[in-house]
């Protein structure tokens, strides 16, 4: 379940509290988010909608440990990742959380195994179990079949899949979805979501996605809204979750 | 290594620019090697000296001859072990190429002065009873296949019309150190003392001696020198060390030429490869970003950065000492004797290979360390 109003502790997967986060630009604050609050639980898949500046990346980026917030504290699976150190904050990444970006970021001189296999090299599993994983996080995306073609021979759409499976092939805590729809054309768009909604149904990942898209955000289990900062209502309410403005 | 297949990956990239790169390590590495070799062989001559043999010259410069009669004075200096002394032929076998040292030598002590060029008793021997005999280095006999035996018309360009002069081949000498000289043609005293023109007779180009100790030199050095003060035939009397490094300066300041002209192609090497990392580097700040946002370290970046570098480093370093290797040993057959031996020793390509590793570390440094400290963020942001 969701929520948007919580203040105190809770036994959600993703605890956000007193979110803020601003900038200084040319001498003048600006403000990016304000006093967020949220929770996410367990195989939850929430959309965050909102136009250019509102804030949505930003979220991603602060609950993914890439950023550090102004004031707040956000808290997954029990780690508070706030006040962690660049080298924990690093670690705890690569344990916890698959990215998935807009453009893809695939490593072009790699191939598609290569690319998938990034996440396992920080890990202590034989070359044989790495193997394992990522034909099963290729067979997964659909893509077993062309885990040795290089970015460049692969589709945008076959892309994005190769760069699910990086960020699954870890088995992460959640995924954070980048626009990952935003460069590829309606049908390419609706696999990738095909795929995302199979990894929540089937495979029980939690996914937090940005998207411009009404369409590929009606997919989503929740919808937020994000605007100047503050999650706003405005969220179609499905059976099971519960959003409401911020404090 | 599990990171070898993506620092590889990255390496091949742009292939033009990894071969153009890893081309100037390999040209910066054949001309260190090179020079190194230059200097070491014009400083062989002071490193392999005899610390218990002095060089006497005429104080004005050894062109000009000293006179026999100070053989017989120098030898009852206390402290002085033997003697012998030395002229410069300067002919011509068959053709003015065919260069090679000739020195007119004094038997008596010749072995005794300078054992270390080693010529066998039987042969030597056989020099000693023969008025026409030589003594040739193995590597001037090699050369010209000389063997013991065959007759040597040598023509003389140095002491007035003395025409062709016939020597007798009685033996060949090995140097018993490594690089020593084995390039010298001997003939004897007596020999050219009654063939040439009167001006010369009784003139000795140098003399070299031998020290009951080594401790003795400064003092012997000193009364030598004292002997002959104010006469016509002032000397000059040094180690055979500080001879030897005279005589290098007499070509210039090589040490200092070639230890300029190393460091400027290294400063350039380091100005090339920093370029080339930092745009490469800069060109894949988005994939490092995105390594680093899937939970790589800083430590890994810099790594991966340095990896690259180094691999560069030791590969073009690997080839250019390669080339010189090669490269070397038929330049000093080409050269034929002009300069002294040139041995590409393994100091020399541990040397070179070190400093190319150096070059390397130092290329890859700065790009690194910026990758290392970039925002995942902002990076994110650019791609």
């Amino acid at each position: 379940m969701v929520r948007v109003d919580c203040t105190g502790r809770s036994n959600s997967l993703i605890q956000v509290r007193g979110l803020d986060k601003s900038y200084r630009r040319g001498g003048e604050e600006i403000q990016v988010l304000q006093r967020l609050n949220l929770d996410v639980d367990k195989g939850d898949f929430v959309a965050f909608m909102g136009p250019s500046g509102s804030g949505k990346t930003t979220l991603l980026n602060l609950i993914g440990g890439l950023d550090v917030p102004t004031h707040g504290s956000i808290t997954v699976a029990g780690d508070e990742i706030t006040h962690m150190s660049g080298n924990k904050l690093t670690q705890w990444r690569a344990r916890h959380v698959g990215f998935v970006f807009q453009m893809y970021n695939l490593i072009p001189v790699l191939t598609a195994f290569q690319n998938v296999e990034l996440p396992l090299l920080l890990t202590k599993l034989s070359k044989s179990d790495r193997r394992k994983h990522v034909e099963t996080a290729l067979g997964v995306v659909g893509l077993a079949d062309r885990m040795n073609h290089y970015p460049r021979q692969l589709s945008g759409g076959q892309e994005q899949r190769v760069a699910i499976a990086r960020a699954i092939v870890a088995d992460p805590t959640f995924l954070l979805c980048d626009e990952p729809t935003g460069d590829l054309d309606r049908k390419s768009a609706d696999e990738i979501m095909n795929l995302i909604q199979r990894l929540v149904k089937e495979y029980g990942k939690t996914v937090l996605m940005v998207t411009h898209d009404p369409v590929v955000a009606k997919l989503a289990d929740l919808e937020l809204h994000l605007e100047k900062g503050l999650l706003v209502e405005g969220g179609q309410l499905r059976e099971g979750a519960w959003a409401g403005g911020a404090a | 290594m599990k990171f070898r297949s993506l620092i590889f990956a990255n390496l091949f990239r742009k292939k033009v620019r990894l071969i153009l790169t890893i081309g100037s390590f390999a040209v910066a590495l054949f001309l260190f090697a090179f020079l190194a070799v230059v200097k070491g062989a014009f400083g062989r001559g002071a490193d392999i000296a005899g610390a218990d043999r002095l060089v006497i010259i005429n104080r004005i410069s050894i062109i000009q001859p000293l006179p026999l009669s100070y053989r017989d004075k120098i030898l009852r200096i206390p402290g002085v072990k033997a003697i012998t002394h030395n002229n410069w032929f300067g002919g011509v076998y068959q053709e003015e190429k065919n260069f090679f040292p000739q020195f007119v030598i004094d038997p008596e002590y010749q072995r005794t002065v300078i054992p270390e060029l080693k010529v066998p008793d039987d042969q030597w021997a056989n020099f000693i009873k023969d008025r026409q005999g030589a003594i040739v280095g193995a590597k001037t006999a090699k050369r010209f296949g000389w063997k013991i035996g065959d007759h040597i018309p040598i023509k003389n360009i140095g002491y007035g019309s003395t025409g062709t002069w016939e020597f007798n081949l009685d033996g060949i000498y090995h140097s018993e150190r490594v690089g020593g000289d084995e390039g010298q043609f001997w003939l004897q005293w007596d020999y050219f003392e009654e063939r040439v023109p009167q001006a010369f007779k009784g003139n000795v180009g140098w003399y070299v001696l031998k020290l009951e100790s080594p401790d003795d030199a400064v003092r012997v050095g000193k009364a030598i020198d004292d002997m002959f003060a104010n006469s016509s035939y002032e000397t000059k009397t040094e180690t055979e060390s500080a001879f030897a490094a005279g005589w290098v300066k007499q070509f210039g300041n090589i040490e200092f030429l070639i230890l300029t002209i190393g460091a400027v192609v290294f400063f350039t090497l380091l100005l090339v490869t920093g370029n080339t990392m930092a745009i490469s580097v800069r060109e894949r700040i988005g994939e490092l970003a995105v390594l680093k946002a899937i939970g790589f370290s800083d430590r890994s970046i810099l790594f991966f950065v340095l990896g690259e570098s180094l691999t560069i480093a030791l590969v073009g370093g690997l080839l250019g000492l390669g080339l010189a290797a090669l490269a070397i040993p038929v330049l000093a057959s080409a050269l034929n004797g002009l300069l002294p031996t040139l041995i590409l020793s393994p100091a020399i390509l541990s040397l070179g290979l070190g400093t190319a590793l150096l070059v390397g570390i130092v290329s890859g440094l700065l790009p690194g360390i910026g990758a290392m400290r970039m925002r995942v963020v902002n990076a994110l942001r650019r791609v």
